[in-house]
């Protein structure tokens, strides 16, 4: 291994060296305030061990592991969200007796996890980074230990995910059987041979894994896990699930159908748009009688992964490559920010009541009163799923937009449309509950420093890149092409 | 760069009225007079500008101002605004009536006074933003925005079913917005195929080069966005319940400038832009708009609720501005820009007086109302001149609007011409009748009521003034949208061959 590749796995090496070295000091001087500190320093040294390997993109490391810009972008967003997960944890564990520094070890784990996923080359390094982030995520969605359902949420993510990764791992062994090798870039060239074995073996290989690879994403309709998951997890780790995981494996999915060219068979495709349809409207139709936030978020994001393969299908269309990938970032940009903001918002509201998060509506009641402030980021954080301009979500779902009007996609894009009226409805509903007039709900809640300044934080993201996205795009187009 | 300041002066004030919320409970409004008489004293130098020309498609259009600088260079995004006689006229209206709002509501709010005047204010700019945006995502940047204050509006301050009206309102505009996303995308990226230029501009989407079947979709994803907010019937059903439950402020902003934005929308955006498309869809416009002129009467004629009187009685005159508009002759055309703003102004007092009398009496009901006069006869004598105005009593600025419209019509096409009339009959009906059912008759109750105070005949006085003005000397305004109306002609050929080759 030459030194130009060691500094380009330097954030990797870097980070489990730092995890390590947190093990050691929780195993031999236990305060959550420094655990957390750890983590804080863990990340922002990470992101910045980025820097060194900057200048030297694109680089493969070993066959396992290619770092370009598109993985540091992606590396990026998923510190991002890390930073802003520990923060909100550290509000929402200090006050809930002790030993929960170990839940900070995991975090850091599952980010690692999610950072090898994202620069992988290699069914390998797929697997690996897969299972490293979903054995972490067991733990964490059950770490509390309180009540029926988180128990029940951590069950059903260990055995639909165990499940579903065995999906990824079957298909994987009927495309090698095809092609005898495991990097995305060989599969390229007998994507092309004329054979009809090899197609069969391609298309149901590349079918089980996407097949995975839905559950993980919660697409419909393979979305029955995510509302209870997200309803049982502590909202934290809800928002871990949400960004870190789904964004890391969109991004692997991204880049392993298209390096490979799995894309460009016709009968994914169509496959591919009957699952976007059905998450767009499954996800929206079903949060409309839900009184629960937490399940509400969940449905919304299973519509918003619905929206997201609208571009994910634009990559399969002749010409649409690029765009793919420059909407598809941007979208999960806006999705990150927006759906941390809501999470961090959940996080801060259930921290005066130990038992439960809150979930059920009733808990919102009044909020606009009581903490305008708080009231105000959390309607920026749902008008921007929503998709209504002065925020980031609206700058995403133009994207998706403009994805689907260059390869005319229109019954999808008539699905987006449809999806978001839909959708305008129950997040009116949360914003008119925090309107209404009431003394009680909202009155106590308190504001932590933490994470009340990562949810500031995000919110001014939100409105800045909602009004003047103009950076981003070019910080996109900058990193993001490389795959394109 | 005065636009901007214009703009950025009424999102400021809006910000500035709901922070002062915490010193005093009576500054925001105070705060919000201050916004807007200070964007009114920005606007002044704005009418003495002299024209320029800027080549629009095939014709010269003549602005005011054009203000741009780059947005979103990516996809050929510019914050581009401009100014015209249209513009102009329409802005004026919005800051007149935007006083007019706040003056409606200036005891009336105990809740969250703050919050209130920044949606208000919010309002506002954003009703701006939408006359003077020319970049196309610019402009459905600014029909987004002013969706959600008034939004918070009905939702916070409504009456009694708030949450279904405010919803139903939110859901109808946003949903036919998505729509006009759709059609924009679309437009840009065909517009981009056939000139390799990738933008949003205005000016370089009109006069395009359009495959007609392409060109009648893109039209109707405008359409849809434009009729649904004006609003033309079938699309209508939204403005009873929003107009009933918002309170009188929000009524007041909704009825005399939001719904004026799909007329606006109509006249900028829609013809220019599909011309041949438009032309196809123009009948089928006129007979939904003469629909809704009679529909909306018979329906106002039908109703106890005061509010939803005058509600349906929007959607009868704005039925009006659909006709003027599709029959693209000169005098429909100047007559639709005067019933906008006469329209704007009689509504306006009409709804503030709705409010005032809800606010005194806790009731809308009609038939609990009755020999009103008597408790308040300076109300009564204000209700009495907006209801004849309203009606289309000559001398004031709707009959102007509303006889021109039928003039010009008239050489287009003589059926629809007819039906619509009707409606004047029917306003006459219903328009006494209520005036009858409310102030006149025997006292059904012994009352002590308080009539109207200084404030409020202040306001109401200004807008009878208006009126007068409009309908007596209505010149002015034909003047000011002239230049814009004669650069629209230009662009979709000889007026008179326009709507006769449809047929």
């Amino acid at each position: 291994m030459s030194e130009q590749q060691l500094v380009a796995i330097l954030p990797h090496i870097l980070l489990s060296a730092l995890i390590l070295i947190q093990m050691m000091v929780i195993a031999f001087a236990r305060n959550l305030m420094t655990t957390v500190v750890i983590s804080v320093i863990a990340l922002i040294l990470t992101g910045l061990a980025f820097m060194p390997a900057h200048s030297l993109i694109p680089i493969a490391v070993t066959p396992l592991i290619v770092l370009d810009g598109y993985a540091i972008f992606y590396s990026g967003l998923i510190l991002m969200s890390a930073t802003a997960v520990t923060l909100m944890a550290y509000d929402y564990f200090k006050d809930r007796g002790e030993r929960q520094d170990e839940f900070f070890m995991l975090l850091l784990l599952a980010t690692l996890g999610a950072l090898i996923l994202v620069c992988s080359s290699h069914f390998a390094s797929l697997i690996l980074g897969l299972e490293l982030l979903g054995v972490s995520l067991y733990t964490m969605i059950s770490y509390p230990q309180k009540g029926l359902l988180t128990l029940e949420a951590a069950l059903k993510y260990l055995i639909l995910s165990g499940v579903s990764s065995t999906f990824i791992l079957f298909g994987t062994a009927l495309i090698y059987a095809i092609s005898g090798s495991l990097g995305f870039a060989e599969l390229a060239t007998i994507g092309s041979a004329e054979n009809g074995t090899s197609e069969l073996f391609l298309a149901a290989g590349s079918a089980l894994i996407f097949g995975g690879i839905m559950f993980k994403l919660s697409l419909a309709p393979f979305h029955m896990w995510t509302p209870d998951v997200y309803e049982g997890a502590p909202a934290p780790v809800t928002a871990f699930v949400a960004t870190v995981s789904k964004g890391a494996i969109f991004a692997i999915t991204l880049r392993l159908f298209t390096s490979s060219g799995l894309i460009e068979t016709s009968s994914i495709l169509t496959g591919l748009s009957i699952v976007a349809i059905l998450s767009m409207l499954a996800g929206n139709l079903l949060a409309l009688r839900q009184d629960n936030v937490k399940r509400i978020l969940a449905y919304s994001s299973i519509a918003h992964l619905g929206y997201l393969m609208v571009a994910f299908i634009t990559a399969g269309m002749i010409g649409g490559k690029a765009l793919a990938v420059e909407s598809s970032s941007y979208f999960l940009f806006a999705y990150f920010i927006t759906t941390l903001g809501a999470f961090g918002v959940v996080t801060i509201v259930s921290l005066r009541d130990h038992e439960k998060d809150a979930g059920d509506i009733s808990y919102y009641e009044g909020l606009f009163w009581h903490r305008p402030l708080l009231a105000m980021m959390f309607t920026l954080t749902l008008l921007s799923l929503a998709g209504i301009p002065l925020t980031v979500g609206f700058i995403g779902k133009f994207y998706i937009f403009t994805a689907g009007v260059t390869t005319t996609l229109w019954l999808l894009l008539l699905a987006v449309i449809a999806g978001s009226g839909i959708g305008l409805f129950y997040y009116l509903r949360i914003i008119f509950a925090m309107t209404k007039r009431t003394d009680a709900g909202a009155s106590e809640i308190e504001i932590p420093l933490a994470g009340g300044w990562a949810v500031a934080a995000i919110s001014a993201a939100m409105l800045l890149f909602g009004i003047y996205p103009a950076p981003i795009i070019n910080l996109i187009n900058n990193l993001v092409s490389s795959i394109a | 760069m005065q636009l901007v300041a214009l703009i950025s002066v009424l999102f400021v004030g809006g910000l500035v009225a709901w922070l002062a919320e915490g010193s005093n409970r009576d500054w925001p409004k105070w705060i919000s007079l201050i916004t807007i008489l200070l964007s009114a004293v920005l606007m002044i130098p704005l009418f003495s500008l002299e024209p320029t020309s800027v080549p629009l498609g095939a014709a010269t259009s003549q602005w005011l101002l054009v203000y741009e600088v780059p947005w979103i260079p990516r996809f050929g995004i510019s914050f581009l605004l401009g100014l015209d006689g249209l513009t102009l006229l329409m802005v004026a209206l919005t800051l007149f009536l935007g006083l007019v709002a706040l003056a409606s509501s200036w005891n009336e709010i105990d809740h969250q006074p703050g919050f209130f005047q920044f949606n208000l204010m919010w309002t506002l700019a954003g009703v701006t933003g939408v006359f003077v945006a020319l970049d196309l995502f610019l402009f459905f940047f600014f029909w987004e925005v002013m969706l959600i204050p008034m939004y918070f509006l009905i939702a916070i301050w409504g009456h009694e079913n708030k949450a279904y009206a405010s919803m139903k309102f939110f859901l109808f505009t946003q949903i036919s917005g998505l729509f006009m996303l759709l059609s924009i995308l679309v437009l840009v990226f065909v517009a981009a195929d056939l000139t390799g230029n990738f933008t949003f501009n205005y000016f370089d989407l009109v006069g395009l080069n359009l495959d007609p079947d392409i060109a009648w979709w893109l039209m109707l994803g405008f359409f849809v966005a434009f009729v649904v907010k004006l609003p033309g019937f079938p699309f209508h059903t939204w403005l009873p319940d929003a107009h009933t439950q918002a309170p009188t402020a929000a009524s007041v902003l909704l009825a005399g400038i939001l719904l004026k934005t799909g007329a606006y929308g109509l006249i900028r955006f829609t013809v220019p832009l599909f011309p041949e498309a438009a032309m196809e869809i123009a009948h089928v416009a006129m007979l939904l708009g003469a629909i809704g002129v009679v529909y909306g009467a018979v329906l106002a004629f039908a109703q106890d609720d005061f509010k939803r009187l005058v509600a349906y009685s929007s959607v009868s005159h704005m039925g009006f501005v659909l006709i003027g508009i599709f029959a693209w002759r000169e005098l429909t055309l100047q007559g639709s820009v005067m019933q906008m703003v006469a329209h704007g102004l009689s509504t306006a007092a009409l709804f503030m007086i709705a409010g005032a009398l809800q606010h005194r009496l806790h009731t809308r009901d009609v038939s609990k109302m009755g020999g009103l006069w008597k408790d308040m006869p300076r109300m009564g004598a204000i209700a009495m001149f907006f209801i004849v105005a309203s009606l289309g009593m000559p001398g004031l600025g709707n009959f102007v609007g509303e006889f021109l419209i039928l003039m010009g019509t008239f050489q287009v096409d003589v059926p629809i011409t007819v039906f619509a009339s009707l409606g004047l009959i029917v306003a006459a009906v219903y328009s006494l009748v209520a005036m009858q059912r409310v102030f006149q008759g025997a006292p059904t109750a012994d009352r002590n009521l308080q009539d109207f105070d200084s404030r409020e005949v202040a306001t109401m006085v200004l807008m009878m003034l208006g009126l007068v003005y409009l309908g007596v000397h209505p010149q002015p305004v034909f003047d000011m949208v002239e230049p814009t109306l004669t650069s629209l002609y230009q662009l979709t050929g000889p007026v008179h061959e326009w709507v006769g080759a449809a047929r």
